[in-house]
């Protein structure tokens, strides 16, 4: 197998433009990139370079105007609207900023939440909810609401929802912006850990610090993916060993 | 997903209770003010003979006067009622398989068992074909035999009710009775019967189109045989220099109509055949002198009846036209409630479309919301709607006016609920929830 067969989400000569009636602004210019299945990646960049736009093409909340995007070996370019859904639901595990809980269902309603769109049984349900909520540490607060957690409880809670479903790309978009330093170490710990079990991660934010904790970095400026090689202030991949080598 | 998406609207509901009180007043509001109207036109316009509608027949000739119209307000409109002249002629047709006159007579009952007071009985001169015409149902006995309308015969038939008043509610069949001081045998005595509005006589006699039937049935022939004015409405005209009516004798020959005339033709060759009879009894009575109108001789379907008598009053249709604005006004607001709180709770759809879920699902979703509001206000609407009929019963107990006779609570009236209650559910919840269906994922995650 080698590298390009086992890309998880590949990105080619995408570009997205926003227009109104008086402006157009690029959010994308023809950005082609590729993450391995496996793969922990950290999208990094300044505000308004893209990274959001990136993120929400990669998870199927929107529409692109040019180039092909293929997700786990299957082409999501002009897919409709349902299918994109079907595809979010089944295959993709979303962690926001500001956790996107919804306040008035309890922990365990929450994380039901894409469940219940799969048409899950109740059985199979309760089975997965309850291992990721034990996995992010918060079983015992099954019937808590939001409010009544921290926010760093809220974002395991979020992750735990994110993973229920066992998907296969987990994108998480400034998963730490608000959360003290240990929380966002504790957030950071738990996404390599579910990384670790095999599901990519794909992973925006600000920090270089957490940047540096990923496998690769890729760095976003006005819409392209800058040459690694001018990235100097940032960590640099690790040597990827390539799979048709074994 | 149908019992999830309901906990959800429930707590939507709990989220927001004053717009949701606010929303399902305004429904119930909206609702029960097109149930007590609907309820009230529904039963003033309906046919409570509807299944012989193309059998039985009112029967009318234009006998009036050349110099003016029977009704200046619709000179089209010939009289609905015949003079005894022609009332008795056409009666004595055999075309028809059933005939009856109708007119109304004073009668005073009394010799019952313990009755300490005579009873006043407006009563309801008629043959017997009037009880088979029209499916009156008998508790005791039945109608008397058609020998007895050519005698006629000293029988009665008793109301239901009289019954009670003057028996205790006890078989009375085969007693005696004094009617106007003439002792009546008892045939039968009526089943619940009040049929509204009172299609087989909408000349205003007696309680009004709307009231109860005649406490008591005495052959046709009484009438005159006893000469017994006519208690009902009576219209006379008089050729100019005739004398003016003094007897009852001068009364049936003259152009007074105060006979109302049904006939059972259940064929159209004897429909036509009574018209062709009706038409050369016309003719021969023109070429004596009388009936110098144009001829307007016509055989009259209670659906028709009940049109030209223009039992559903423009009262009655205004009411309904101002229900009908009120519970699109509260619609309307409901709308726009809906609109605000959905688009409010988008940042919330967006979540849900991130984490997988549809735009039907989403639209589902709030589309049941919008069903169990309106369902609330429905239930909630049948209950003020109830009240509002009591409250217009109350209000019109002591009259003969249609609405305290008609607002009764019926199994029409919750139907029209319910259909008012779907498309209420339509009409308030489609657009919202279709807008929020139409929420891209993407725009409020970042602000969420």
């Amino acid at each position: 197998m080698t590298l390009s067969e086992a890309a998880m989400l590949r990105m080619q000569d995408i570009s997205k433009i926003y227009r109104t009636d008086l402006i157009e602004t690029h959010a994308l210019r023809e950005l082609s990139l590729e993450v391995r299945a496996g793969e922990f990646v950290a999208v990094s960049g300044p505000s308004g370079s893209g990274k959001t736009t990136f993120l929400n093409i990669a998870g199927l909340l929107e529409t692109f105007d040019t180039g092909t995007y293929e997700l786990d070996g299957r082409d999501v370019s002009r897919l409709s609207d349902d299918a994109r859904s079907r595809i979010r639901n089944e295959k993709i595990g979303f962690i926001f900023q500001g956790f996107n809980l919804i306040p008035d269902l309890d922990i365990f309603d929450n994380v039901d939440v894409p469940l219940r769109y799969r048409r899950m049984k109740a059985p199979e349900r309760r089975k997965r909810i309850e291992s990721s909520l034990e996995l992010v540490g918060l079983a015992a607060r099954m019937k808590h609401l939001p409010s009544q957690l921290s926010g760093g409880q809220q974002q395991r809670v979020a992750i735990a929802r994110a993973i229920a479903g066992d998907p296969a790309l987990i994108l998480a978009d400034e998963p730490t912006g608000n959360l003290d330093s240990l929380m966002a170490r504790q957030i950071m710990d738990l996404l390599e850990k579910i990384n670790a079990m095999g599901t990519t991660v794909v992973l925006v934010t600000h920090d270089p610090e957490l940047a540096r904790r990923a496998e690769r970095n890729i760095h976003i400026v006005d819409g392209v993916v800058l040459d690694p090689a001018s990235q100097s202030h940032l960590p640099q991949p690790a040597p990827q060993v390539s799979g048709a080598a074994d | 997903m149908l019992g999830y998406y309901i906990r959800l609207a429930l707590k939507s509901f709990r989220r927001t209770p004053g717009l949701t009180a606010l929303m399902v007043g305004a429904i119930a509001f909206g609702i029960a003010a097109c149930i007590v109207t609907l309820t009230v036109h529904h039963a003033m316009g309906r046919n409570p003979i509807w299944w012989k509608n193309n059998v039985l027949y009112a029967v009318t000739m234009d006998s009036w006067t050349p110099e003016h119209p029977y009704d200046p307000a619709d000179p089209e409109h010939s009289p609905t009622m015949l003079t005894y002249r022609d009332a008795t002629y056409l009666y004595g047709s055999d075309i028809p398989k059933r005939k009856a006159l109708l007119a109304f007579v004073q009668g005073v009952l009394a010799g019952a068992p313990g009755q300490t007071a005579p009873l006043w009985a407006m009563t309801r001169a008629t043959d017997s074909g009037f009880f088979h015409m029209f499916d009156v149902p008998f508790e005791y006995g039945g109608p008397w035999s058609a020998a007895a309308d050519r005698g006629p015969k000293p029988v009665i038939v008793l109301s239901r009710r009289t019954n009670e008043r003057l028996f205790g509610g006890r078989n009375s069949v085969g007693r005696t009775i004094l009617w106007n001081n003439l002792r009546f045998r008892i045939v039968g005595v009526l089943n619940h019967w009040d049929p509204k509005p009172r299609y087989y006589d909408l000349s205003g006699g007696g309680t009004g189109n709307f009231g109860r039937p005649a406490p008591a049935f005495v052959p046709f022939k009484w009438g005159p045989m006893l000469h017994l004015f006519p208690n009902g409405h009576v219209s006379c005209w008089q050729a100019p220099g005739a004398k003016p009516i003094e007897t009852y004798r001068q009364m049936l020959g003259s152009n007074c109509v105060w006979i109302t005339m049904w006939v059972e033709l259940p064929t159209a060759a004897q429909r036509e055949r009574f018209l062709n009879f009706m038409n050369a009894y016309w003719a021969e009575q023109r070429t004596m002198g009388r009936f110098q109108r144009p001829r307007d001789n016509r055989l009259w379907k209670v659906s028709q009846w009940l049109k030209l008598h223009h039992i559903v009053s423009n009262d009655s249709r205004l009411l309904l036209r101002v229900a009908f604005a009120f519970l699109a006004v509260c619609l309307i607001n409901t709308i726009g409630i809906l609109l605000a709180k959905f688009l409010r709770g988008a940042p919330l759809a967006g979540v849900r479309r991130a984490l997988g879920a549809t735009r039907r699902q989403i639209f589902a979703q709030h589309l049941i919301e919008v069903t169990v509001l309106a369902v609330t206000g429905s239930c909630l609407g049948l209950a003020l709607g109830a009240a509002g009929l009591a409250g217009v019963r109350a209000l019109y107990a002591h009259s003969y006016s249609a609405y305290g006779a008609l607002a009764h609570f019926d199994l029409i009236g919750i139907a029209w609920a319910l259909a008012l209650a779907a498309a209420s559910t339509l009409i308030a919840g489609l657009y919202p929830a279709w807008r929020i269906g139409r929420v891209s994922p993407a725009r409020y995650l970042k602000s969420q």
